[in-house]
């Protein structure tokens, strides 16, 4: 007869969504629990629980050496489809119910600005910080500056104009740590940069990009402004997948040869 | 009923991604350009559509507003299945790549608040 725990083993595998509700509860169950007592509610209870997600993702990272964090626990994996694209992109949407039409259009014109000046700016540090590091080929200074927009812009950059595997690598990591820096500070920026009115919002999804990054320093900064966030940064990728590789390559091309 | 209201979030998911889909085939990408955002506009019209002409109920309200609600705890979910190793293990360029990228954004970020304020003082 199997041990009880090797029956809670069966049942929680088995139920692994049912498990990830139950874990994201406690987690912000507890971070609101914190924010309430340790800070009198000055760093939002969502922050510190995204904070307490990352914490998860590295000790997952740990123990199994997998690439989902805590969901590569086999017990865990359910947190990796609640957290994965389906549900994310479904909750997503929905915040934008109850949102005016016309308050996406007012700052349609400077999303899109924000959108354009947001990729250049992130092939041109990306790209500029490679060459301090002695890359000197335009293949590679453009893979690193796409890494420097999305995790995603990086390697499929990276892929179309044949960079090697190990500046692919380093781009993905670039792309992370921005989008965990992101997740991280913009809860205490927030207040200096002006990110408390829809406009706002928009303007940091357009500059920032990173879906993940936004979608995470918004939920923790104030979840009513997500919606407009969301809505520029999920331009970002493709629109960094389709310049990277082709307008960018070309110019940093002619200038490096 | 509730799953009236799902199934309208769904649906327009479903046909915003392909959208998506399609608009970055059409660049000559294959990565999605606009998908999530294409969703939103299409949930908002569609419920603009369905208030005005009386046929959105409370429960197929309820039926959006449940995702929407539990959107923190999905957003925690993801960020416990990133990478965080990777980006810790990915070296001086890695890490410096990223936070210049992020604090010059930031930068820019208040920049362009900054500038949009002062030409329309009266949005203060």
């Amino acid at each position: 007869m199997p041990s009880a725990f090797q029956s809670l083993e069966i049942v929680l595998i088995k139920n692994s969504l049912l498990v990830a509700f139950a874990i994201m509860g406690i987690t912000v169950w507890i971070s609101y629990f914190l924010s309430d007592r340790l800070t009198r509610g000055r760093l939002h209870g969502s922050a510190i629980a995204i904070f307490i997600g990352l914490v998860m993702a590295c000790i997952g990272g740990i123990i199994t050496n997998g690439k989902q964090g805590i969901a590569d626990i086999t017990a865990l994996s359910g947190i990796g489809l609640m957290g994965g694209a389906m549900l994310r992109d479904l909750a997503i949407v929905a915040t934008a119910f109850g949102v005016k039409a016309e308050e996406f259009g007012k700052s349609g014109l400077v999303g899109i600005l924000s959108l354009l000046t947001g990729i250049t700016l992130s092939f041109l540090v990306g790209g500029t910080v490679a060459y301090a590091f002695g890359y000197r080929d335009a293949i590679s200074i453009t893979t690193i500056g796409a890494g420097s927009a999305t995790y995603i812009v990086g390697p499929v950059t990276g892929s179309a104009i044949g960079a090697t595997s190990e500046v692919i690598a380093l781009s993905v990591a670039a792309g992370l740590v921005k989008a965990i820096l992101v997740m991280i500070l913009t809860p205490f920026l927030a207040k200096y940069i002006g990110l408390d009115n829809p406009r706002a919002a928009m303007i940091f999804g357009g500059i920032m990009g990173t879906n993940s990054g936004v979608m995470a320093g918004l939920a923790a900064t104030d979840p009513k402004l997500v919606p407009y966030g969301a809505m520029t940064a999920t331009f970002y990728t493709g629109l960094g997948c389709l310049l990277g590789p082709s307008v960018i390559f070309i110019f940093i091309r002619t200038i490096f040869g | 009923m509730i799953i009236y209201g799902t199934a309208l979030l769904s649906i327009c998911l479903l046909l915003g991604l392909t959208m998506g889909r399609i608009l970055g085939n059409l660049a000559g990408v294959n990565a999605d350009i606009g998908g999530v955002g294409i969703s939103m506009l299409l949930l908002i019209l569609s419920c603009d559509y369905l208030q005005r002409s009386g046929r959105m109920k409370p429960p197929t309200e309820a039926g959006i507003a449940f995702w929407g609600s539990i959107y923190v705890p999905i957003v925690v979910a993801m960020t416990a299945s990133q990478n965080v190793l990777a980006a810790l293990q990915g070296g001086a360029v890695a890490l410096l790549v990223g936070t210049l990228t992020v604090g010059a954004s930031f930068a820019l970020v208040g920049f362009f608040v900054k500038a949009g304020n002062s030409n329309s003082p009266a949005k203060g």
